[in-house]
């Protein structure tokens, strides 16, 4: 064998990545799919990150609340605060808290899980007894960050929303009733339909970078917190890239209401 | 029988390191080998080669003539049933119980009625000395239980061939003389083929009937036990005397400046490889290790190319093994007449659950 040049040492890890991504979508179609362990986990992964992502969205949503009643006002147009502030929590602000807590949260419990596992030789003695660790413990996993990135970014929604409304109306004296006429005069379905298509391929992403970085994690007794730190930085990266990629895909396709 | 598996030219790098190469032995069928070698030798990377799950940079690995390094991902599952493995620490899954632990190979591989499992179970439990524990998890017992546990669960399938990271690492020496019997007997039982990594020198003196040793990403010796024990090569008396002075250092190797400065040092003659002991023959009621017979045979065959040392300690250790077989109350092994007290235990077949009463069960 002639020695690795730096192209192609660099270049291993990604086919490595894409072919255990493969794997995982190949293990998924041909089963026995693993119920348990696939509930178990949903549970597992929105009970770490359920409660960060309310939290987290409370401050946002108000941010945004407050930019755009200084921004709306500045024009003249206050009525149209509350339409501004779905628009932008529903396309964006729950998306990328979506992606923040889903790779932050879930994805760095699944990995230190799998690498433990990896570690302590678990993975290894599933295979010798002749079962497929993919099969049995990631495809459950990433499909349970799949499903909790939806629930937490329909949480991430409704109490951004409330958060939006709150400020406007509450804190800032603006009229309820032009609040929600004006949201429904520029928000659409498709844009929740989208956002929750954003969340689960953040939350397969970032699933199948936890599951390649905590099955492959550096030798050593720190390997598995470097595994962690590494899977939390690629799946933001990633997450984010994906986030762009299909923001701009959408706004070309699918023309913006009242326009 | 067990079964051989034949190991020819294997070279294994991580990246640019490379651990070992051009390994080349051949693992004789239902015999009890044990692989040496200083820390970091790469014996845990052998172990994990020879059941693909590491891939080697070259070189194969033949169990029943096909070529475990080239087949196809299915023929590798199905080869692996034939494989049982004991980690170094263990490897059970944290989140099971130890009985679900062993149920576990059972539960996937068989459709026995969890009756049935539950003895079986409980059976292996009680063969390596765990009864009462089958409700904790891993976490919550030492790590010489853990490893007993590793045992039984990679014995619940009986299979043909048992690799052994370390069985004894972390057990105490009473532990590991009954461990050792243990091992002696099951080879006894079911006549698989056995490779075991240890560091303990008594057990690699007792229990093998061959003896390899990795050294400089080498292997330096595979071959009868008397070969290896009565060597005069300096690696192979240093590492059976456990002393500093040697050719190996506390990072592998050492100058040989400093390893000649060293055993300067030492006033007299150094002592050479410690004095052979007897192996261990199975305990009373056992039937004999079909694996001697066999030995010998072969033995015989390669006899004139071994070193007159190997070749006396090899005749003495026949000699010793013979009364030990009477004082187990045998016939020794030479005349080999067929059908013992209780007749030769038969495999336990775990598909239709038939499952023989095992004589001579021991606690550890
Ligand atoms: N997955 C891996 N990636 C890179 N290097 C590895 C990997 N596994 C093992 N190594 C390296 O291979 C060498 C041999 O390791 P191995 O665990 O086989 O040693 P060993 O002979 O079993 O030692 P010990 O007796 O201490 O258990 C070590 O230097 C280790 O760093
Ligand atoms: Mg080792």
């Amino acid at each position: 064998m002639s020695a690795p040049t730096i192209v192609t040492r660099a270049l291993t890890p990604v086919g490595k990545f894409f072919l255990l991504a493969l794997e995982i979508a190949r293990m998924t179609v041909k089963g026995p799919f693993q119920w348990r362990e696939y509930i178990e986990q949903t549970w597992f992964v929105t009970k770490v990150s359920a409660l960060p992502t309310a939290l987290f969205t409370i401050p946002f949503g108000a941010t945004i609340a407050l930019l755009l009643a200084e921004l709306t006002r500045q024009f003249g147009a206050q009525s149209q605060t509350g339409a501004g502030s779905v628009l932008a929590i529903v396309q964006q602000a729950a998306p990328i808290v979506t992606a923040l807590l889903i790779s932050g949260a879930g994805g760095s419990a699944v990995c230190a899980d799998l690498g433990a596992r990896t570690i302590r030789e678990e993975i290894a003695a599933m295979e010798v007894l002749g079962i497929s660790p993919i099969q049995r413990l990631v495809v459950p996993r990433v499909l349970a960050m799949a499903t909790t990135a939806v629930v937490l970014n329909g949480l991430a929604t409704v109490v951004g929303v409330a958060g939006g409304y709150y400020f406007n109306v509450v804190v800032q004296g603006g009229t309820p009733g032009a609040y929600i006429a004006s949201f429904s005069a520029i928000a659409q379905v498709s844009d929740i339909l989208v956002s929750e298509l954003k969340a689960v391929l953040f939350g397969l992403a970032a699933g199948v970078v936890a599951a390649y970085r905590g099955l492959n994690p550096p030798p050593g007794a720190k390997g598995v917190g470097d595994a962690v730190n590494q899977a939390v930085v690629i799946s933001f990266v990633l997450v984010f890239l994906i986030n762009l990629v299909i923001t701009a895909l959408y706004l070309q396709i699918v023309p913006p209401k009242g326009s | 029988m067990g079964v051989e598996v034949r190991v020819e030219g294997l070279t294994k790098s991580f990246g640019r390191a490379n651990i070992w190469s051009d390994v080349t032995l051949t693992l004789p069928p239902g015999e009890i080998s044990v692989l040496l070698g200083p820390s970091g030798t790469g014996k845990s990377v052998f172990l994990k080669t020879l059941i693909g799950l590491l891939k080697p940079d070259r070189g194969s690995i033949f169990i029943h003539e096909t070529d475990l390094v080239r087949c196809s991902e299915s023929r590798l599952y199905e080869l692996r049933k034939l494989f049982g493995v004991l980690f170094q620490d263990g490897a059970l899954f944290g989140s099971m119980t130890v009985y679900d632990n062993i149920a576990f190979p059972l539960r996937e591989h068989t459709k026995l009625s969890e009756a049935a499992i539950r003895d079986i179970v409980m059976e292996k439990m009680h063969l390596v000395g765990l009864e009462g524990s089958e409700h904790k998890l891993p976490g919550e017992i030492s790590g010489g239980m853990r490893k007993r546990a590793g045992l039984a669960r990679a014995m619940v399938l009986e299979p043909e061939i048992i690799l052994f990271d370390e069985p004894d690492s972390g057990l105490d020496p009473v532990r590991t003389a009954y461990l050792n019997q243990l091992i002696i007997d099951l080879n006894a039982q079911t006549d698989a083929t056995f490779l075991i990594v240890t560091h303990d020198i008594n057990s690699a003196q007792t229990v093998p009937d061959n003896i390899g040793m990795l050294y400089r990403r080498h292997l330096a010796m595979f071959g009868p036990r008397e070969v290896l024990l009565t060597s005069d090569d300096p690696v192979v008396s240093q590492f059976l005397n456990g002393r500093r002075q040697g050719p190996i250092g506390m990072s592998e190797e050492k100058d040989s400046a400093q390893a000649e400065r060293e055993m300067a040092e030492i006033p007299g003659e150094l002592e050479g490889v410690p004095p052979l002991k007897p192996q261990l023959v199975p305990s009373p009621g056992l039937p004999e290790r079909k694996a001697v017979a066999r030995r010998q045979a072969r033995v015989d065959a390669i006899m004139h190319t071994l070193p007159k040392a190997a070749q006396d300690a090899i005749r003495a250790s026949r000699e010793a093994t013979a009364q030990a077989e009477r004082r187990a109350g045998r016939t020794p092994v030479a005349a080999y007449p067929s059908g013992y007290a209780d007749g030769p235990t038969e495999r336990l077949n775990p598909v239709d659950g038939g499952e023989p009463p095992q004589p001579g069960r021991h606690r550890i």
